[in-house]
């Protein structure tokens, strides 16, 4: 198994690889797509992605909580979560790559 | 909002680009961090949010409309975790 970690580095480079565009540009559209992404999610969209998946907000209400190394209640307040739901592509070639 | 969306909102902020070639940046976009959950990597996006891969163990399962008991091998599958700017503006914070 990898265990290496990539960044928005790693993803403009890609872009500049295939594009053959300037590293700076590719940079910026990695970003623009990375923040039109949170702007509808922010919104309360979905960011329905296909072969990839989706990513929805989900509304979660208040709820008493307890810190666990005290064992302290303490209030929640209702907030949104977000979460993301992978396609069965991505599934199949994750569990397909990372294969004992 | 889903990718051909996603694909007109950058297409239409960089006339410089054709439409098509934006497709191919999303496309190469997605397709990396795929390859990289696939190699069992992690790639993390600051202020947007981290994919990793997570372990699930062997279980032995049921049918829920048989009953039935089976074995369920162990898996990798995908995992997201949201960043805290993200998190954090999505509670108008």
């Amino acid at each position: 198994m990898g265990e290496k970690t990539l960044t928005r580095m790693d993803l403009s480079e890609a872009v500049f690889r295939e594009m053959g565009l300037s590293r700076n540009e590719s940079a910026q559209l990695v970003e623009s797509m990375l923040e039109h992404m949170s702007d509808a999610l922010v919104k309360g969209e979905q960011v329905k992605i296909s072969s990839f998946g989706t990513f929805s907000v989900r509304e979660k209400s208040a709820r008493v909580g307890r810190n666990p190394k005290t064992g302290e209640e303490v209030p929640i307040q209702p907030r949104r979560v977000l979460t993301f739901r992978p396609s069965h592509l991505m599934k199949d070639r994750v569990a397909a790559g990372n294969k004992s | 909002m889903i990718r051909s969306e996603l694909i007109q909102k950058i297409t239409d902020e960089n006339p410089h680009l054709y439409q098509r070639d934006v497709e191919r940046i999303v496309n190469t976009v997605f397709e990396e961090v795929t390859n990289a959950m696939s190699r069992g990597d992690r790639v993390e996006l600051r202020g947007f949010g981290a994919f990793s891969v997570k372990k699930r163990e062997a279980r032995v399962g049921r049918n829920p409309r048989t009953g039935e008991t089976v074995q369920v091998e162990e898996k990798y599958v995908p995992f997201f975790k949201t960043g805290k700017l993200l998190r954090d503006r999505l509670n108008g914070k």
